[in-house]
């Protein structure tokens, strides 16, 4: 309908989309992006998921069955970074491009075209990426933070190819950040303040300020390491006056916002999804708010975190302890405003909301092996081990994933005009609840008896926690291909979805037909305490 | 915050469907995977070809220039309304801010290893104790002329360091910061002349600052040339030369970008596409290049005087 409105003012280039393949190349709206970077990022997720599946393979059992650990090497490093860079980052976007115009009332991004570039530049930068892996001397096998010296010195000669795909998503991820930040703040309908917008929104405002802020950084690391291989450098080399934790130094600036920026959309997803099914307004949305900012600060002042054990002064050791220790506060302040929501609420249990209670539970294990990991001396223990790993696990995949998974549950009946099944979405909830657990709790207990990660092989006492472990996985893993078939069963043949999809769902995004029209809207739409979750 | 009365959707202009940005990423990818083929075959001892490399620069090229010239034509033909400018101008701000993120990156560095990696190297301070195992010969100082393994990092004759103010006379980075100071101001006329619709002032000005980033240029390649030929101040001459010549070569790189795209407004100042109230290519211009030159007043201070 309101292409048609649109149609009147500019008739020579407001009809709807180009048929076939160059609809897709050379598109400007911000929902055919979002589908793309939707679909981008589930690929990316199989790929990256089918990498994990190979770690998890040759960990079945102790000793080397199936792979050279040269080759364990590379599938860990690339299973990182596709699943960082590739899946959750791109998935978030995706959202973004999908829902802020909508919840904003806007009609489309501010900067269209730089949309459809940020899109772009993705496919051929993990092209590059994933093409490392047939080159001569294999791919990247530094793990994915690619600390040096593994990463310069005694890095294949892929590393080059690496290094310029880095340069490449950043680029893509500033230019969205640039799109989100400049819609956001000049898009708003009449009436929609600051304090009025939806959480998703203030998340996304905030994650693309990180993104922005420590992109470039991570863009400057890779610039040097460029340098140290090829122009013999020596930034990260201490026989020319250079420093290997140097590297790290700059790295984790770079990575403690960036894991943030993994989790900020997510408190946003599950800040509509739960009030939706509670029946109640967001409890403290004020101080949610307040709390992500608070997380966005101090994402900047507690990287060393991650290097208690590479030799840091005493005083660098006390201070990154306590200011990270000091994060578990707005995200208690966040923990506790979401159940606040759902006390006393008339709560029903569809799969967006299954996701989004299991996200706020085992989010909150994965936070609370965080605090463990802050603590200096108990580090020492910690350091490197599969604890850790289940405990970035237990915050990545049954948090930014879960939310991500909630939210397409919660959006596609507004994205497709179609109902998913509420029965299999139920049992993809349950058997991904179910895989997830089996596969990364058994880790926090493999980590504490001091099981290194990032080896391919480990000591016979380890034996029952890494079949538990790989078993859990494949569960997981296959039960994202049924995932993928719910979503297409609903594409094809859901039934039918209303404009307000979920009776207790409140926002501007509700207010239009589902699915939503071309151009979200025509005209700015009134901002009514009614659609207002604040 | 956006003022609710200029939101005015119904005049909004999405732009029809384009085949810039699938081209720009295709051509960046051909640019960087030319590089990294190039890159990588010196370094094993062949010769690199620059053919990908210059096909993908030429098509990033061609699909910028088309780019450009359809927003100022959009532009031109009243398509951007209010909401659009004001994006434009969020767009150009946030990005600046990238850009100064990315030096961050680099002065982080340099701070980093002055105040603390070289002192511990030298035996100083809280893990003084690693230098005087690696390299007990190795004394503390900055800048560093003699590297802890000579043989690896040659180390470099002398320093850009300052010789003192009482010597800027002959010290050339002391004229490198006039010009840059100086085009600054220029820069600052033509966006006096643009609002007092006094055209040919602006391109006066325009040309001034043009030259003074020229000027400044050669100045630089000038020192570059003297530090690898006169100083032996090299790229693989430890980490002073390594902070050195990637900080002033950003910049560098920097100040050549601004030249040319303030070199792109005095073009269309002479075509006369700006008016007092609609200079946006202009203005984010000239904050490009106040940017630039804040950068350089940094990299004097840290850089050359401290």
């Amino acid at each position: 309908m309101s292409e048609i409105i649109h149609a009147d003012h500019h008739d020579d280039h407001a009809h709807g989309p180009a048929k076939g393949i160059l609809r897709w190349l050379y598109t400007t709206n911000h929902k055919d992006i979002g589908t793309l970077y939707l679909w981008f990022s589930l690929a990316m997720f199989f790929i990256g998921g089918a990498m994990a599946l190979v770690i998890r393979t040759e960990l079945f059992q102790p000793g080397l069955q199936f792979i050279e650990p040269a080759f364990f090497n590379q599938m860990t490093t690339n299973h990182g970074l596709i699943m960082v860079f590739g899946a959750i980052m791109p998935a978030f976007v995706g959202l973004a491009n999908w829902l802020i115009p909508m919840q904003v009332g806007a009609p489309d991004m501010a900067l269209p075209r730089m949309n459809n570039l940020s899109f772009w530049i993705l496919p051929f930068a993990f092209s590059m990426m994933i093409s490392t892996l047939f080159m001569e001397g294999g791919g990247p096998n530094f793990g994915w933070t690619f600390y040096a010296p593994l990463s310069t010195t005694y890095a294949p000669d892929s590393v080059t190819y690496f290094i310029f795909a880095v340069h490449l998503m950043g680029a893509s991820s500033i230019m969205g950040s640039i799109n989100i930040i400049a819609t956001i703040l000049n898009m708003r309908a009449p009436g929609m303040t600051l304090m009025k917008m939806p959480m998703f929104v203030w998340t996304w405002l905030i994650t693309a300020y990180l993104l922005i802020a420590v992109m470039p950084v991570l863009a400057g690391a890779v610039t040097m390491m460029l340098f140290d291989i090829h122009f013999n450098t020596s930034f990260f080399n201490a026989a020319g006056g250079g420093d290997p934790v140097m590297f790290q130094h700059i790295f984790w600036f770079f990575g403690h916002p960036e894991v943030y920026i993994m989790i900020l959309p997510a408190f946003g997803i599950v800040s509509h999804i739960i009030p939706t099914f509670a029946r109640k307004r967001l409890f403290g949305y004020t101080s949610m708010v307040y709390a992500v900012a608070s997380i966005a600060f101090l994402s900047f002042i507690v990287w060393a975190h991650h290097m208690f054990t590479v030799g840091m002064p005493l005083a660098g050791q006390l201070f990154f302890m306590y200011s990270t220790m000091l994060i578990a506060v707005p995200t208690g302040v966040k923990v506790f405003n979401w159940i606040a929501t759902m006390w006393r609420g008339s709560m029903t249990f569809e799969t967006p909301m299954l996701f989004a209670i299991a996200f706020v539970v085992l989010f909150t294990i994965g936070g609370l092996s965080g605090i463990m990991l802050a603590i200096t001396p108990a580090d020492y223990q910690y350091h490197d081990t599969y604890f850790v790993v289940a405990h970035f696990h237990y915050v990545l995949v049954p948090g930014a994933l879960f939310s991500i998974i909630a939210a397409v549950y919660f959006w596609i009946p507004k994205w497709t005009g179609k109902m998913y099944d509420e029965s299999l979405g139920k049992l993809h909830f349950w058997l991904s609840f179910i895989g997830v657990n089996v596969t990364f709790f058994p880790q926090h207990f493999s980590g504490l008896a001091g099981m290194p990660r990032r080896i391919p092989d480990y000591a016979l006492q380890f034996a029952d926690f890494n079949m538990i472990s790989s078993i859990g996985a494949f569960i997981f893993g296959f039960s994202q291909l049924f995932f993928l078939y719910v979503l297409i069963k609903t594409i094809r043949s859901g039934k039918p979805a209303v404009g307000r999809a979920w009776e207790g769902a409140k926002g501007l995004e509700w207010v239009l037909p589902s699915p939503a029209p071309y151009h979200s809207f025509t005209y700015p739409p009134e901002v009514t305490d009614k659609e207002s979750y604040a | 915050m956006s003022s609710s009365t200029e939101l005015d959707n119904s005049t909004y202009y999405v732009p029809e469907q384009g085949w810039y940005p699938v081209f720009l990423a295709f051509g960046l990818m051909l640019l960087v995977t030319g590089l990294a083929g190039f890159l990588n075959d010196i370094k094993n001892g062949s010769a690199g070809g620059w053919t990908q490399s210059i096909i993908g620069f030429l098509v990033v090229s061609f699909v910028l220039y088309s780019w450009f010239s359809k927003v100022v034509e959009e532009n031109a033909a009243g398509m951007n309304n209010a909401t659009l400018k004001k994006s434009y101008v969020w767009g150009m701000g946030w990005f600046i801010f990238s850009e100064v993120m990315f030096f961050a990156a680099f002065f982080g560095a340099l701070f980093y290893v002055r105040a603390l990696v070289v002192p511990w190297l030298g035996g100083e301070g809280d893990k003084g104790i690693i230098g005087d195992y690696l390299w007990p010969a190795f004394e503390s100082t900055w800048p560093v002329v003699a590297n802890p393994n000579a043989e690896l990092f040659i180390n470099p004759g002398e320093s850009m360091a300052s010789p003192g103010v009482t010597n800027w006379g002959a010290y050339l980075p002391f004229y490198n910061t006039v010009i840059l100071l100086t085009s600054s101001v220029t820069i600052h006329f033509a966006h006096d002349a643009i609002k007092a619709e006094n055209r040919k002032k602006l391109i006066g000005w325009l040309a001034v600052t043009v030259v003074l980033g020229i000027i400044f240029l050669i100045l630089q390649v000038e020192e570059y040339i003297h530090a690898y030929a006169v100083l032996g101040l090299t790229l693989d001459s430890g980490i002073y030369g390594s902070t050195f010549f990637l900080l002033t070569g950003f910049h560098g790189f920097h100040v050549t970008m601004g030249t040319f795209i303030i070199f792109v407004q005095l073009i269309r100042a002479i075509k006369g596409h700006f008016t007092a109230n609609d200079c946006f290519g202009f203005e984010s211009a000239s904050w490009y290049w106040h940017f630039v030159d804040v950068v350089w007043v940094g990299l004097f201070i840290f850089v050359y005087v401290l």
